[in-house]
């Protein structure tokens, strides 16, 4: 892989003037993973419905730089199998020579639930594409409903908190372990750590992986999320020290641990700066979070006998 | 001819693109988004060690970068998010409030 500099110098392939919120973790995602591509290479871009859909391309404006498809919410997966495929045959027929990439971003709205079926199908016919997942745990563009990939307790306007209620009633579903069972070639979880080193390797080896490969990136929203917009690095790391966000990936079947933090931290460093989960430390909550750490160890312990660490 | 010169608020139907396509890339950079900004960056030159951890935090790639150094923000676009001045370790980007 190019270097941290090499890859920072690279011509930006999403550019400014997008209207994505400030601190945006969407953007962060996909402006990080197309760094990712080598500079030669072209690329296709399907994107599922979400804010970055809406907010990159606003007719006529676009931030993106390569061949960009705008799509419904439900069938970026489908999409780009089928641009794929065309490209193959345009190909073999000697009308294209540059080579292209196949990338869709589709937000955890798109990808866990409502894109879930085109993904899965795109993914068992190993497509030569990568599908990356910017996970920011509801529907954020639509006014923060909650989806399968919200934690539990979380307030979101479709599982508020009150009087009745603790946020969310429903744990997450892990979908970069459902991709792995679809038996690709890749599939890789991430987030924003520092030199993002960790995001711009698994992107690279998802573009350039030949077959169908996954990438989930956790991509805090500070609008949904309700931290402090400049927090966004020490969120990311705190999802990763706490074990709430491992990061691993899965090679051929093969799964790797990336990271191992020498002290897990009490998941409460994860959930004390976000006011989603404001109402878990009020008096008398405890035992919800103890119930949300008890499905941290869980889930993490799982990851290790899967890794076989 | 881009389609920014013609496609604004005032474009006859049938002067649009059919399909809504357009043919060229990257025209967002043509938008302005820096007057969104509450608090603004500044950029302490002299304490930089161009170790470049504020460029990928930045949503809006308005930190650019030139042969591995880091040059000062693009205010075109920068919307005062304030990422960039926590992520980095020498005190180099401070954020103030922006005077309008």
């Amino acid at each position: 892989m190019a270097n941290f500099k090499e890859i920072m110098s690279r011509p930006e392939r999403l550019t400014g003037g997008h209207r994505m919120c400030a601190g945006c973790g969407g953007t962060i995602a996909a402006r990080n993973v197309l760094k990712a591509l080598k500079p030669e290479d072209k690329a296709v871009i399907a994107n599922a419905t979400g804010c970055l859909e809406v907010s990159t391309f606003m007719y006529p404006y676009t931030a993106w730089k390569d061949s960009y498809i705008h799509n419904a919410f439900e069938n970026a997966g489908a999409t780009l199998s089928g641009a794929e495929t065309a490209y193959n045959v345009l190909k073999k027929k000697g009308k294209i020579n540059s080579t292209y990439k196949f990338i869709a971003f589709g937000g955890d709205g798109g990808t866990y639930d409502i894109g879930f079926q085109s993904l899965s199908g795109a993914m068992e016919r190993n497509h030569d594409l990568v599908y990356v997942c910017y996970d920011n745990g509801a529907y954020m563009n639509t006014g923060i409903q909650r989806s399968s990939a919200t934690p539990h307790f979380a307030d979101t306007t479709t599982t508020p908190v009150g009087s009745v209620s603790t946020g969310k009633p429903q744990n997450r579903k892990d979908l970069a372990e459902i991709i792995a069972s679809h038996h690709v070639p890749y599939v890789g979880q991430t987030t924003f750590i520092g030199n993002f080193s960790d995001l711009h390797s698994k992107a690279e080896k998802a573009i350039y992986t030949k077959g169908a490969t996954f990438l989930n990136i956790m991509a805090p929203c500070p609008r949904g999320w309700r931290y402090a917009t400049e927090d966004i690095m020490h969120v990311c790391k705190m999802a990763v020290e706490t074990c709430y966000w491992p990061l691993f990936e899965v090679i051929d079947g093969k799964w790797v641990l990336n990271y191992k933090p020498k002290t897990k931290l009490p998941v409460e460093e994860f959930l004390k700066p976000q006011g989603r989960f404001k109402h878990l430390f009020k008096k008398g909550n405890e035992d919800l979070i103890a119930q949300f750490q008890k499905e941290v160890d869980e889930r993490w312990e799982q990851l290790l006998r899967f890794c076989e660490e | 001819m881009s389609s920014i010169d013609f496609i604004n608020e005032n474009v006859n139907w049938k002067n649009i693109t059919p399909g809504g396509e357009i043919y060229e890339g990257g025209t967002a950079d043509e938008f302005c988004t820096g007057d969104w900004r509450v608090d603004v960056p500044e950029f302490l030159a002299e304490k930089c060690k161009q170790c470049l951890l504020c460029t990928p935090v930045c949503p809006d790639a308005a930190i650019p970068v030139k042969d591995g150094k880091r040059l000062d923000f693009d205010f075109k676009h920068c919307k005062g998010c304030g990422i960039c001045a926590k992520a980095c370790p020498f005190g180099a980007i401070v954020m103030k409030k922006e005077e309008k």
